[in-house]
């Protein structure tokens, strides 16, 4: 690890403030990919503001409408939340399956979005739940958030302080995990909102994306056999090939995947 | 890259004592634990936060102190595997290991000890499927788990006055 500044904010003005006084600044928040990337080298940020000490960045609110957590959330908490479990149960469950006991005791839900892994778990809850996200300066659209692999429509030294995510009818959100890492090799959130269906794909391409297709046809009739004769909306050389899966693999196993969280979300429902 | 950085204190408690030190922002959980504190029963196994042989608490939860700083480690309430005995007196999950023979090389042990203590604080029944989806982030790569296994289950009836 190259050497870097140091600094502790205690609240959000602080740690803005702290941000622009550092050259190349950067937030640290759960620090499960920061610091694997700093021990590589493949970062070297001048200065670390560490989010940990920001009380009001953490925690969960919930109304009947809506459910409202802080961007220093962690998983194991998103997970063990007696009312997400009750309003949102697939985003309880995609929690409890991201990494392993200790990565969900210290992985946060903005660290998570902010990074964008093209494998990780919660794009695809945004994505699919159309959540809201609040930073220090705007509110930003699921839509319009994410823009690419790591990349996010966030700007330099924005902080995402909460994201809302209005309950939906029913959700569903099924992974298949990557054996060793847990990330997921494709993975398929599904949510239905009076007339209207959300499907949002991680794992399958560079970033989080949704089947129109599937969207619509799910719209007209909510089954699970509409996911078998759905366009991927995506071209087969969009679709990751690695290791774990060649494309043609994962083109099917996003349909595999669509289908169970459909049937998950039915029985949510 | 910035000037030289200065050095960062990190007041902590390490199993009930209080701790003071200045480090440099960059030293990790573990590199102060077994460096500056001499604390080596936490082991450094893989470095990349998958093997678990470097778990220890951070007020009450498992952590990875390999993919932790220390500095945001501060204020925080430490135990490691040093922590757990009472003087000559090892911790019942201790004893359960021992008697169970859950372990051979004991490279990973205190991780998995750490990690299965931090469960059956949470839940002090929990079914094989449990004790083996939870110690997903801890490698063994002696025993094979099932001793392991064994070992967790006698310690959490233990913890629940049926041992």
């Amino acid at each position: 690890m190259y050497p870097f500044n140091y600094h502790r904010p205690q609240s959000i003005d602080e740690a803005v403030e702290s941000f622009k006084s550092f050259e190349e600044a950067q937030w640290l928040a759960g620090g499960m990919t920061l610091l694997p990337s700093l021990k590589l080298r493949l970062a070297s940020p001048g200065a670390l503001i560490d989010l940990n000490f920001i009380e009001s960045l953490r925690g969960v609110q919930s109304s009947a409408e809506k459910i409202t957590i802080g961007a220093m959330t962690r998983h194991a908490d998103v997970n063990s939340s007696v009312e997400i479990k009750r309003a949102i149960p697939a985003l309880s469950l995609l929690a409890g399956g991201i990494g392993d006991s200790q990565v969900r005791n210290c992985g946060t839900i903005g660290g998570s979005i902010s990074n964008n892994d093209p494998a990780a778990d919660y794009p695809a809850a945004i994505l699919g739940l159309n959540a809201t996200i609040k930073t220090n300066s705007r509110e930003i659209g699921a839509d319009d958030y994410f823009t690419g692999m790591f990349e996010t429509s966030l700007d330099e030294g924005e902080m995402i302080q909460e994201i809302t995510f209005p309950v939906p009818d029913t959700a569903g959100y099924v992974k298949f995990p990557h054996p060793a890492s847990g990330y997921a090799v494709s993975a398929v959130m599904v949510a239905r909102f009076g007339k209207t269906v959300r499907v949002a794909v991680t794992g399958t391409a560079a970033c989080v994306f949704r089947l129109a297709s599937l969207e619509e046809a799910l719209a007209e009739n909510f089954t699970a056999e509409a996911a078998d004769s759905m366009e991927l909306d995506i071209d087969l050389d969009d679709i990751n090939s690695d290791l774990a899966a060649s494309a043609e693999y994962r083109a099917n196993l996003t349909r595999v995947m669509a289908r169970r969280a459909i049937e998950a979300a039915q029985e949510n429902a | 890259m910035a000037d030289t950085p200065s050095k960062c204190t990190i007041s902590l408690k390490v199993n009930g004592e209080p701790v003071s030190l200045d480090l440099e922002p960059r030293t990790l959980l573990v590199d102060m634990l077994r460096n500056h504190l001499g604390l080596t029963g936490t082991h450094v196994g893989c470095d990349t936060s998958q093997c678990g042989c470097c778990v220890v608490h951070v007020d009450g939860r498992s952590v990875k102190s390999c993919t932790m700083l220390a500095a945001t480690a501060e204020g925080a309430d430490i135990v490691t595997i040093e922590g757990m005995a009472s003087g000559d007196k090892m911790h019942p999950i201790q004893e359960a290991f021992r008697e169970h023979h859950a372990l051979q090389c004991g490279f990973c042990t205190p991780g998995v000890v750490m990690s299965g203590s931090e469960l059956i604080a949470k839940n002090n029944n929990p079914t094989e499927e449990e004790i083996r989806k939870w110690l997903g982030g801890n490698l063994c790569r002696c025993t094979g788990y099932h001793n392991i296994v064994k070992a967790i289950k006698a310690a959490a009836a233990q913890a629940r006055g049926n041992g």
